[in-house]
């Protein structure tokens, strides 16, 4: 019954869903078990890379949930990508503990610097890897409630919102950049060593993130579907279309605007903890506001309101962005331009919407 | 901008809101279910409704006619609570004051809405759409793990009956024509088990079947329901309405039945004599 539900009526969405499924198989045993010589080896470059493109696949799902099915254009999702970022950094820059280059048993490096006396009372906590992890949640969750229930009981929407989220993204790297709010300033938080006691540049701990960031998404894919396929999907398709019917069908429509944006960013804030681990760095340039802008492109480029385009897309465009600056490092910007005008003119359902026929009665 | 709600910060006529219980929509006052009183609103300077009121009892079909701009749907915005008046009350049931609550609660209180122009859900089907606006609660997680049971689909039945659409359930509600959106949207009020229907335009853009059955339709939910409908066909008007009320200019001009409006020489004037 669920199983249909989720993933049976949607056969596009399986078959990304499969692709995933294979691609968790295969880039472990091609790293790990293949030896280096051969042709079929992956090195540990790409596993990162790929780690790092399912992070934001993740992310895109969180703004196609929002975006593609309730109709709500967030162009600052980078701000709880980002604060989940952070959270991670936090907890990675205090496992460095006294391997730091001041050996401070205590304080990261840029605090030592900065000529701190005791680590503020921000950071408490998050020595420890669960706490962490729920503030990589909760707090994104709280921004979005606070931000979202001001936004939406005022029944701010469209470019409007859209406009705002910008700002509170904008804001918040405004906010990062500066020393004195104590995550780092413009160069964030580096220099990692250890995860769970576990080398964060070591090969086995590249997988295990590797593996974390998939099983993430296809949890979060299976949970969004859950969402869109339920009433409360329905809901939100109707507040997309006829905003007014919905809420003189007896429904109230701030609340479930603000209930799925929460949901989103929370989403969101996972990916970024993720993705934190896998690159190595968070610095406020997460939070630059052309980032949100990219990753809302990553949905409209896969396909919007399908889910699994967004995966697509996020895989489609940024893998694109690695080949080009790469191979041609001057012509990434008009390529994406370029990839941006194609698709809303000739792709207006993205790449997916080639492939997808319109949704025909299923209940 | 009126500052008269500042300045009177607590209404001697009111209990404090946190102190009332939920509101109970149930019974009348007199037999008169909906009672607009005194309400005016104006829109930048232009009165949309001067000083109006009207009184509905139970039961009752309602016809509401008057020339464009005469406020009509602006009195229909008042009633479900997307307009807020200048001045004036709105009572339904026995004393549920309209002007506190929100559009959710007047819409789960028991006032369903028909908008001018026909607004289905597209994306959807007609079940769904059907289902969406079934009677039921309506919180967010409720409805994250709703399903619909024996007694709720067998209400969705009915009312797809009703409306004729049986056969039409897995149709995506966008590729309806525009006459059966119309049939869709009252069988997603009727849906909602609503007290009053306010039935905006129903008959725009049909056949003279439809028509003909949109009156049928209306006729018998009047009793168990009470029907508003603002129309401009006439020729429909006079085929339903018992008791019409003309707007003009924001204002009640004439009320009573239909040949005594159209004797009525200031209605000729403004209204029907375009028409006629």
């Amino acid at each position: 019954m669920l199983t249909r539900r989720l993933l049976t009526s949607d056969w596009g969405g399986t078959f990304v869903l499969g692709l995933l499924v294979a691609m968790l198989i295969a880039v472990p045993i091609a790293n790990l078990v293949v030896p280096p010589d051969s042709p079929y080896y992956l090195s540990s470059y790409w596993v990162a890379l790929l780690g790092k493109f399912l992070t934001f696949a993740l992310l895109a799902l969180a703004i196609d949930l929002i975006w593609g099915y309730a109709g709500i254009l967030s162009l600052g999702h980078g701000a709880f990508f980002g604060l989940g970022g952070y959270a991670m950094g936090m907890y990675l820059t205090r496992q460095i503990g006294d391997q730091g280059v001041y050996g401070h048993p205590v304080l990261p490096d840029f605090m030592v610097f900065l000529s701190y006396e005791e680590l503020p009372w921000f950071w408490l906590g998050f020595d420890m890897f669960w706490f962490a992890l729920l503030m990589a949640m909760l707090v994104p969750g709280l921004l979005a409630l606070v931000f979202g229930w001001l936004a939406f009981r005022s029944r701010v929407s469209g470019v409007y919102f859209a406009i705002i989220t910008q700002a509170l993204v904008f804001a918040l790297m405004l906010a990062f950049f500066r020393n004195e709010m104590g995550f780092g300033g413009n160069n964030g938080l580096t220099d990692f060593k250890d995860i769970l006691g576990f080398p964060v540049q070591a090969r086995e701990t590249r997988v295990a993130l590797f593996l974390a960031s998939g099983i993430a998404v296809i949890l979060g894919y299976l949970a969004c579907r859950y969402i869109v396929t339920s009433r409360f999907g329905r809901v939100l398709i109707a507040v997309r279309d006829a905003e007014d019917r919905t809420r003189f069908s007896g429904y109230r429509v701030d609340h479930y605007k603000l209930w799925v944006f929460v949901f989103s960013a929370v989403l969101a804030g996972i990916a970024g903890a993720l993705y934190v681990p896998q690159v190595g760095i968070i610095n406020p340039g997460e939070f630059s506001p052309i980032r949100s802008i990219e990753a809302v492109l990553w949905v409209a480029v896969g396909g919007r309101g399908s889910l699994f385009g967004a995966i697509v897309g996020a895989f489609a465009v940024n893998g694109a962005k690695t080949w080009f600056t790469v191979a041609y490092p001057m012509f990434w910007l008009f390529a994406l331009g370029a990839l941006f005008v194609l698709v809303t003119l000739f792709l207006p359902r993205g790449i997916v919407g080639l492939f997808r026929r319109r949704r025909e009665g299923e209940s | 901008m009126s500052l008269a709600p500042y300045r009177q910060p607590i209404r001697r006529d009111r209990v404090f809101r946190l102190l009332q219980s939920e509101p109970d929509f149930s019974g009348t006052r007199d037999g008169v279910i909906l009672y607009v009183d005194d309400v005016s609103v104006s829109f930048d300077g232009f009165k949309a409704l001067d000083h109006l009121s009207l009184a509905v009892d139970e039961g009752e079909l309602r016809c509401i006619i008057g020339p464009n701009g005469a406020g009509k749907t602006t009195m229909m915005d008042v009633i479900t609570g997307k307009t807020r008046p200048d001045s004036g009350a709105v009572y339904f049931g026995r004393d549920i004051d309209l002007l506190s609550l929100d559009e959710y609660q007047i819409a789960r209180g028991g006032i369903g809405r028909k908008f001018q122009k026909p607004t289905v859900f597209e994306a959807l089907t007609v079940l769904e759409n059907i289902e969406l606006s079934l009677a039921s609660d309506k919180g967010t997680w409720k409805t994250l793990f709703a399903r619909v049971d024996t007694a709720q689909a067998r209400r969705i039945d009915e009312v797809l009956v009703t409306i004729g659409m049986q056969d039409l359930r897995h149709r995506a509600a966008g590729a309806l024509s525009h006459g059966q959106k119309q049939w869709l949207e009252i069988g997603m009020l009727l849906m909602q088990n609503p007290r009053v229907l306010l039935v905006d335009e129903p008959v725009a853009g049909m056949t003279g079947n439809e028509t003909e059955r949109t009156a049928e339709l209306l006729v018998s939910l009047a009793g168990d329901h009470t029907v508003i409908v603002v129309e401009h066909d006439m020729a429909f008007v006079r085929s339903i309405a018992r008791r019409v009320t003309v707007l003009h200019q924001g204002t009640v001009l004439a009320e009573g039945s239909m040949n005594q409006i159209q004797a009525d020489p200031r209605v000729v004037e403004v209204y029907l004599g375009e028409e006629e």
